[in-house]
């Protein structure tokens, strides 16, 4: 059924060409990098593989962000501890895959544990070794996080501002609880000097050609994921909630469970990102909770435009790759250029780069119809117009033209 | 009084907020099958009585049963819903970002709960039911539009259909006609009187005029408790009524 609409012709092609570039993108890039030799125009070089890579997993952060800001009106200012916490449950796998092979040589204990004269393994370390043990926990670890947070800030009604607060303590909290040292989990140093992941050299230009496709492809499901989800009854429900809630609950629908769900889904959603992540980058830090990650990733899902699936892709992509080149060329004004960008997406583009382009298509278009119009007859000019601008934009990856904002029942 | 053969049941109920009593021992049956029209001037505590019956806001005391037995003050809004209370809002509130059928189709009566909304298809007798709906509320050519572009009174119809759709036993109408031109206003008469025939309603309004066009008992509320009840005739001859509300 989900897939019938998929197909269906027309039905959301912006979705599908997102899908459809990822998909390529995960086979070609690889090739163009393993397969054609360095002296060729074409050739790829690794470090933008490694880079891209990196901007793919933001991009899936910036998608789960867009499930529960976009669409439920959650302004999450915490996504980014379940990125780090999802990072950290992958850099736990690949620091048992060291194993004896560490400064210290111990075959069980990484080098952070025996520097810290740990005697044995800490219990929440156990199973680590094994991949299928960490996938579930990159999975569980967030999930679990995001539920309890969840099922306690939605059933007490927590809104707007305040959730935004809490959810920025949430990170906060757990960027000091991870700099201990005592926490078990490497303190202020993190993880990395990472060695194999399932048994391939992460430094490889192979493996990482094989963890940018993995990340493109992971990226193509959750965008498809999410467009599911939003085009269903459930994700009708999710923007009801977002417009006016207490109408959603004199229904008979429960609105914490409708938030609880996307809450849920979305961390998981940035676990995986985290998870993709860290053999990408080679290391995971308490710096990961710092509460500015969480800020910068609302201003790529801003910049892109909410609540439209591709728009927060892009604009991870665009904000991530002018950061490199900002931060290689200006690196002390960065920060003053991205908020800069966020006062300017804010008061110029409030729709992101996504609802521009609808918009300004949507205006094109108008003035076609318009003058095809007034040359077939003068009369049917204003109804032509007045069309155009009201045609709902009901397929989740477009903007609506007419966007009505959310209002607060009483 | 007896409980027994009534759909709603307040006795002796108060609530206070920051010390100013909204509601003040209000006593009120409503019969099954019973349309009853609440009028009063503002602030006499008739939305806040809808508040207590809905869930949103508890009552310092009294007693708040529906259907002879339930005690709505141990239940919350999604509950109370569910067990067949149905509300429109006095400033009209529908999901402006959906289109009427959409609208509909979330008031549907059917299971609440997340995952048979996350797969759920659309059934050719909940398709029917919207049709039925989009027919009795008029809004059938414009079933694909978003509800922000609808008028406000169609918007305050829109509402009265996702209270139909829901299917509850009594519906708590608060000033369906605020913003209606007269040729609605008789429609929307018309439409709740059809309602009423088999559903139990409480209708909030000013307009006497639609008052009269009902045609039901009516309550005077002043002050959150009740000042007058009976026909409107009797109820706009009481000299106190007169004194605080219609004016002289």
């Amino acid at each position: 059924m989900i897939t019938g609409r998929f197909f269906a012709a027309g039905a959301d092609r912006r979705i599908a060409i997102t899908i459809f570039i990822l998909l390529a993108a995960a086979i070609i890039v690889p090739l163009l990098n393993l397969g054609v030799s360095p002296a060729s125009a074409f050739y790829v070089p690794a470090y933008i593989v490694a880079l891209t890579g990196k901007y793919l997993c933001y991009a899936l952060l910036a998608l789960a962000l867009d499930l529960v800001w976009g669409y439920c009106g959650i302004l999450s200012l915490g996504h980014g501890a379940f990125f780090a916490l999802g990072g950290y449950a992958m850099g736990m796998y690949l620091m048992r895959q060291i194993g004896s092979r560490g400064v210290y040589g111990n075959p069980i204990l990484p080098d952070f544990m025996v520097f810290l004269n740990y005697k044995e393994l800490p219990w929440f370390w156990h199973g680590f070794d094994h991949f299928w043990f960490a996938a579930i926990m990159v999975l569980a670890v967030p999930g679990l996080l995001a539920f309890v947070f969840g099922w306690f800030a939605f059933r007490s009604r927590v809104t707007g501002v305040y959730l935004s607060i809490i959810t920025q303590a949430m990170t906060y909290a757990l960027l000091l609880a991870f700099f201990r040292n005592d926490m078990g989990f490497g303190g202020n140093n993190g993880l990395t000097d990472f060695k194999d992941i399932l048994g391939f050299n992460v430094q490889a230009d192979a493996t990482r050609s094989a963890l940018f496709a993995a990340s493109a492809v992971m990226l193509a499901l959750a965008v498809f994921f999410t467009w599911a989800i939003v085009g269903s009854k459930y994700g009708k429900l999710l923007m009801a909630v977002r417009d006016a809630e207490s109408r959603t609950r004199f229904l008979g629908w429960r609105a914490e469970n409708v938030k609880l769900f996307a809450f849920t889904v979305s961390a998981v959603m940035a676990g995986i990102a985290g998870a993709l992540y860290v053999p990408q980058v080679g290391i995971i830090n308490p710096g990961e909770f710092e509460p500015s990650n969480s800020i910068e990733v609302v201003i790529w899902a801003a910049v892109g435009g909410r609540g439209t699936i591709v728009g927060p892709i892009i604009g991870a992509l665009l904000v991530n790759a002018g950061k490199s080149w900002f931060t290689g060329v200006l690196p002390e004004l960065w920060l003053f250029a991205l908020g800069g960008l966020f006062v300017a997406v804010t008061l110029l583009l409030p729709r992101g780069i996504i609802g521009m382009w609808d918009s300004w298509r949507g205006n094109a278009k108008a003035l076609r119809a318009a003058s095809v119009a007034e040359e077939a007859a003068k009369v049917a000019v204003p109804s032509a117009i007045s069309k155009r601008a009201r045609s709902p934009a009901r397929n989740p990856g477009e903007w609506s033209l007419s966007d009505p904002e959310p209002q607060a029942a009483e | 009084m007896s409980k027994s053969n009534t759909i709603l049941y307040l006795d002796g109920v108060s609530v206070s907020f920051d010390g100013f009593r909204a509601i003040n021992n209000l006593s009120l049956v409503l019969d099954k099958g019973e349309m009853r029209a609440i009028i009063g001037p503002n602030g006499a505590g008739k939305t806040t009585m809808m508040d207590i019956v809905t869930g949103k806001t508890r009552p310092d005391e009294g007693e708040v049963f529906f259907d002879g037995q339930v005690d709505l003050t141990r239940h919350d809004e999604a509950e109370i819903a569910m067990m067949g209370i149905g509300r429109k809002f006095q400033k009209p509130t529908v999901f402006e970002s959906h289109t009427i059928e959409d609208n509909l189709m979330l008031a549907l009566k059917g299971p609440r709960s997340i995952f048979p909304a996350l797969f759920h298809r659309r059934s050719a007798a909940e398709a029917r039911q919207i049709e039925d709906i989009l027919g009795i509320i008029r809004l059938g050519d414009k079933r694909h539009e978003l509800a922000a572009n609808l008028s406000h009174g169609q918007k305050q119809w829109l509402e009265i259909g996702m209270l139909l759709a829901q299917d509850p036993k009594l519906l708590l109408v608060d000033e369906p006609v605020a913003g209606m031109t007269d040729a609605e206003t008789e429609e929307t008469a018309r439409l709740l009187k059809d309602i009423a025939r088999d559903h139990s309603v409480i209708v909030v309004e000013h307009d006497m005029h639609f008052v009269r066009e009902l045609g039901v008992k009516v309550t005077c509320l002043h002050e959150g408790s009740v000042l007058s009840e009976g026909t409107l005739d009797f109820v706009s001859a009481d000299e106190r009524v007169v004194e605080v509300y219609l004016g002289r």
